[in-house]
């Protein structure tokens, strides 16, 4: 027991980590209009090619970037997401019938994440009541205000992006890379986070860990673009 | 065009009081930062995830990692905060934000808002706009009186899918300032270039026009 937990060591490569993400899986993204995107992972998931993804990410990215690889490599089935608005490929795929795509409020997508890691049956919100979000929902009163009903979002894979982590996979994010990031990694199976710098365990200070590295599985280091703020 | 834009972020800007928690939406709503009153201090929310949004960055000086809800370079100001979705969407549904300003495609008599989405033309998403309507205590609609083609904004009913049901508090364009209250639309502002003949004819709900308009420039 002691001392045991310093041998861990998450740090694994790029295709052996993406490699377990299986046809047909359910991809959940980390990154606000890219920001917080793993892309070394991505980029090895279009080579990889894996197709018939259900992808959940926050929005499409924007053409060639961040989840916009994916729509233009046509591994996207389904799309879970609040916005596509930056990405026209995407809107263009959502027309053609070549990807499926539903639309969430970003809070709710959010909580969905949230509630499916934090082993929820889902949650009430306001935010829908008299829209086509509601559709297909039981509404519930509460002290004389409807709620919807929303449903907890899992995944099998995550892919996450932070800015530093420790051998044992606890992470820090940086700056407005965070977002969906902690989210789904509560949420999925199996956890991938690219991170710019792996330091040994016991460097991070305990108070500064923002999520715990016993929900992390896979830990890869970043190449090209870095940023140490 | 430009002259109309700043005019409304101007206008938007004075409802801000000290102290308050403010999102603001892509565009114009952005714009109203540049015209908070000097004796007036705002905390901006941005939820991507943080509190205390500051001015753009020099050139040269952008963070990658540190954007606004538009996708644009930002600065943060000393006692800024970062955190993730799940807690910037409880701050938004959990009353936290004072005020927010969001553009729209309509709003309607009811305060019903219309903004993400036009069938078979435009789908966007609605990313974070329902909750902010839903959550803020205060929500402005920041919009042109009349889209490109001259047809009015303000409607009696919203006939594009809704963002939020009931929720806008008050409206601001080019031409007018507009409350939303249990009796309806109340035309409070005009601007000087303009009337309250011409900000009637250019509203298809019906606007109740108290005795005393305001002016506004």
């Amino acid at each position: 027991m002691n001392g045991a937990a310093t041998t861990i060591n998450k740090e694994t490569t790029l295709s052996d980590a993406v490699g377990r993400i299986e046809p047909g899986a359910t991809v959940m993204v980390g990154g606000f209009m890219t920001v917080g995107t793993p892309e070394n992972l991505v980029d090895e998931l279009v080579r990889q090619g894996q197709a018939r993804l259900r992808v959940v990410c926050n929005d499409a990215g924007t053409p060639g970037r961040g989840v916009g690889k994916l729509v233009r490599s046509g591994q996207i089935a389904s799309f879970v997401t609040s916005h596509i608005g930056l990405n026209p490929e995407m809107g263009q795929a959502m027309t053609d019938g070549r990807v499926d795509v539903e639309l969430v409020p970003q809070g709710t997508l959010a909580e969905r994440i949230r509630s499916a890691g934090a082993g929820l049956g889902g949650f009430l919100t306001p935010t829908g009541v008299g829209t086509v979000v509601q559709e297909g929902k039981q509404v519930l009163s509460i002290d004389g205000r409807d709620y919807l009903l929303e449903l907890p979002l899992r995944g099998h894979v995550a892919l996450v992006r932070a800015q530093v982590a420790d051998r044992m996979g606890n992470l820090r994010f940086y700056r407005s890379a965070r977002n969906f990031n902690p989210l789904i990694a509560m949420a999925c199976d199996y956890v991938i986070a690219q991170v710019d710098r792996i330091v040994d365990t016991g460097e991070i200070d305990p108070d500064s860990v923002m999520l715990p590295g016993i929900l992390v599985d896979a830990l890869v280091i970043a190449t090209g673009e870095v940023n140490n703020g | 065009m430009a002259e109309e834009r700043s005019r409304i972020a101007r206008r938007v800007a004075m409802e801000f009081r000290d102290g308050q928690i403010v999102n603001l939406g892509i565009g114009m709503p952005t714009m109203a930062a540049n015209f908070v009153p000097d004796d007036v201090t705002i905390v901006l929310q941005s939820e991507n995830g943080f509190v205390g949004m500051g001015p753009s960055p020099e050139p040269g000086t952008e963070d990658p990692d540190l954007i606004n809800a538009g996708n644009q370079y930002v600065t943060v100001l000393p006692g800024a905060a970062f955190f993730d979705s799940a807690l910037s969407f409880a701050i938004i549904r959990g009353g936290h934000v004072d005020v927010t300003v969001l553009g729209a495609l309509e709003v309607d008599e009811l305060g019903n808002i219309a903004s993400y989405i036009i069938p078979g033309k435009l789908v966007a998403g609605m990313g974070g706009a329902m909750d902010l309507c839903t959550g803020a205590r205060r929500v402005i609609i920041a919009i042109t009186h009349c889209d490109k083609r001259g047809n009015p904004k303000i409607r009696r009913r919203c006939t594009l899918p809704l963002t939020a049901v009931e929720e806008a508090d008050l409206i601001v364009t080019d031409k007018a300032v507009i409350e939303r209250t249990a009796e309806g639309l109340i035309l409070r502002e005009v601007a000087t270039d303009s009337s309250v003949d011409e900000v009637v004819a250019l509203t298809e709900a019906t606007l109740i026009v108290p005795a005393e308009v305001g002016r506004f420039d």
